[in-house]
């Protein structure tokens, strides 16, 4: 009896909000959300429709006016695109820079997180600090020292130094996320392997990588979405050769945006790619975001 | 299949935590060994050493002609049943039983053959492709098993391998072990805190107390001749009553033991049995009554001097027999192996009052009710008897068991 009083006497007293939410139900809150992704959307499909739209048009009017004269749309812009070299050649070096950096990392920083996560070794523990303490470091303080270094290296300039770059900069989250997820992994599983007679190598191959799964995907589309995205580190490191999309982009913003068909054909194409990547990952995405957040 | 020895065997922590002392234990080729103790007595540590996933401190660990101490767990050739079970949660239940036999590089007909005998064996061919999410509790324990059963190790290890099924299923686990382990014949070490399961499944047990070995022997051994107030409140469930009582010798040489206001009179097998005894006449010792050495006096034929009078305190009818609580009015025994079982039971921190409670197993035709007075027949050729500076089993002066 006692316990049926308290659930009475307990029900008023949970939060206002938790309360509108019960009440309105789930239809508002999916309504919300709905208004949020358009919101989101807006600008993505403005770019999407200036890059079908020809300069004089793109000059003469807003993307909105497509909605009563919908017939002005071209392809040619795209094709105009594949057409110049530059920003097809730039477009090439974000995948060389982006596709290296991505792999270089998840790679390295699995066999690093699976060490401090389950291998016993004097300083284990000061490694792993260290490694969380290198999160804080900003990239810019990096920048001239680095720059020096390559320069002395003959990498300055390259796609292997920019890629370097950002493996360096990339591992400390990388190890991070990874460590703290092998981490949560239950010892038992480790050690059933061991028993069964498992050497590290089968454990981290056959039995650790894929209950890591989504732990792995979502590293991938951080690093990826990062580096794809990245103008700083491309900016200080890559020259013409070997610059990416957002650096051959910028070099052809002139004042008041004349080339914005230009702009805006080369802007969707370097965003579609890693909305692809993410749209191919996203089923581990989620999982890998709430395992982490309950395990 | 070998034998299993323990020379020495200690476990210190980096801390100083000391977990397991000086133990020494021989596990006979295709002995059913259990360990049991209380949590936290070094029991799960042992095992862990001879499993290799625990370094060793002190001493040797011996796997058939072969000291393992530093040979790592993937070559000791033992397999392990694990508590959670720690299935491959990605793996389905036929990769998760063939796993270590896919490891050692064996023909994949072999490795076919072998998963599927050992499913059938295990009721466990039906879900051959499900994951282990998808499985049952008891389901999952079988894999569990079958994982360890399907690479014939020299030993199995299993760390209480039933303590995550309910009750109705963890007889039937138990017997199906039993069964299982007789039939292969492979040393097994058997960890638990259920003395149940220690009785029934165990060819020998060994009870640990904060990592001292207490005791080790056959379970009835262990259950009729406790080496000390530890084992004896620990083994038999419910556990056996402990009371303060006091050792006269009467003109006509007769020895009585006084519990409260009762007197028991000890019969001359029980001292012939233990000659120490009559050494401690006129000193208080520490009696020990098991319940089901207990009756209705009604329903006995109860001679004077072998029955205790109370008030029934609380009766449980079980079915097959009757608890009956009563108090009597004699000191409790507190020793540190009596607080060890306290601790165990959960009861260390309860109120304590200024009697003792007896509980009696009677037979069910018994007519006690609760409030009324129950006059306990005793069988006083099975008392037990303990130093109560000590806690030690009171046999001989310089005897087997001192």
């Amino acid at each position: 009896m006692t316990v049926v009083e308290v659930s009475v006497t307990g029900a008023p007293r949970r939060g206002v909000l938790s309360r509108v939410v019960s009440r309105l139900g789930n239809g508002v809150v999916q309504v919300g959300l709905a208004l949020v992704a358009l919101f989101w959307l807006v600008p993505v499909f403005g770019l999407l429709i200036a890059s079908l739209r020809d300069e004089a048009s793109n000059t003469a009017s807003g993307w909105w006016t497509i909605f009563t004269a919908p017939t002005s749309l071209t392809l040619s812009n795209y094709a105009d695109l594949v057409g110049n070299s530059t920003v097809l050649r730039s477009f090439l070096n974000t995948v060389y820079i982006a596709v290296p950096s991505t792999v270089l990392v998840v790679v390295i920083s699995a066999l690093a997180a699976y060490g401090l996560a389950w291998i016993e070794f004097p300083g284990r523990l000061w490694l792993t600090t260290l490694v969380v303490g290198l999160l804080v470091m900003p990239i810019q303080v990096a920048l001239i020292p680095v720059a020096k270094l390559f320069g002395s290296l003959g990498l300055f300039g390259t796609i292997t130094g920019v890629v370097l770059f950002h493996v360096a900069f990339g591992l400390p989250f990388a190890i991070f996320l990874l460590r703290n997820f092998f981490a949560g992994i239950p010892r038992d599983l480790v050690e059933a392997a061991r028993m069964d007679g498992a050497r590290e190598w089968v454990i981290f191959r056959r039995v650790v990588l894929p209950i890591a799964k989504p732990a792995i995907a979502s590293l991938t589309i951080f690093q990826f979405l990062w580096v794809w995205n990245d103008l700083l580190v491309a900016l200080v490191f890559a020259d013409q050769d070997s610059a990416p999309i957002t650096v051959a982009l910028r070099a052809q913003l002139r004042q008041f945006g004349t080339n914005i068909d230009l702009l805006s054909t080369g802007a969707f194409l370097s965003m579609i790619v890693p909305l692809a990547v993410f749209l191919a990952f996203q089923r581990y995405f989620v999982q890998g975001v709430l395992a982490g957040s309950t395990k | 299949m070998a034998e299993v020895v323990l020379s020495g065997l200690g476990k210190v922590y980096v801390d100083g935590t000391r977990a397991v002392a000086d133990l020494d234990l021989e596990i006979r080729d295709g002995e059913f060994l259990v360990l049991v103790g209380p949590s936290g007595c070094g029991k799960t540590t042992a095992l862990r050493m001879i499993a290799g996933l625990e370094s060793v401190s002190e001493g040797s660990i011996r796997i058939g002609p072969q000291v393992v101490n530093e040979v790592p767990s993937r070559d000791r050739d033992v397999a392990m049943v694990f508590q959670s079970y720690a299935l491959y949660p990605h793996l389905n239940v036929y990769d998760n039983i063939a796993f270590g036999l896919t490891l050692r590089k064996l023909p994949k007909k072999e490795i076919d053959r072998r998963v599927r005998e050992v499913a059938e064996v295990l009721e466990l061919h039906e879900h051959l492709e499900r994951k282990p999410r998808n499985l049952s509790g008891g389901q999952r324990q079988r894999v569990a098993m079958g994982r360890a059963i399907v690479r014939a190790p020299q030993a199995f290890l299993m760390d209480e391998p039933l303590s995550n099924l309910d009750a109705k299923l963890r007889v039937q686990m138990r017997a199906q072990i039993a069964r299982i382990q007789r039939d292969l014949g492979v040393t097994t070490v058997y960890v638990t805190h259920d003395q149940t399961e220690a009785m029934t499944l165990g060819d020998r047990v060994a009870v640990m107390k904060r990592g001292v070995l207490q005791q080790v022997g056959p379970p009835q051994e262990l259950y009729d001749r406790p080496v000390n107030l530890f084992v004896a409140g620990f083994i038999g469930s419910p556990g056996m009553n402990l009371v303060t009582a006091r050792l006269d010798r009467d003109d006509d040489g007769h020895h009585w033991v006084t519990v409260g206001s009762d007197a028991l009179l000890l019969p001359e097998s029980v001292l012939l049995a233990r000659p120490a005894l009559a050494g401690y006449a006129g000193r208080d010792v520490v009696l020990g009554i098991r319940p089901e050495d207990m009756e209705d006096a009604a329903l006995a034929d109860a001679q004077e001097g072998s029955i205790l009078h109370s008030v029934a305190d609380l009766v449980e009818a079980m079915g097959s027999d009757v608890l009956v609580h009563f108090p009597v009015d004699a000191a409790p025994v507190v020793t540190d192996d009596t607080k060890a079982l306290a601790e165990d039971d959960g009861t260390a921190d309860l109120p304590k009052g200024s009697g003792v409670v007896l509980v009696g197993r009677f037979s069910p035709r018994t007519h006690i009710y609760e409030g009324q007075p129950v006059a306990a027949w005793v069988d006083t050729s099975r008392l037990h008897f303990f130093d109560p500076d000590t806690g030690l089993s009171v046999w001989t002066t310089s005897g087997e068991l001192e």
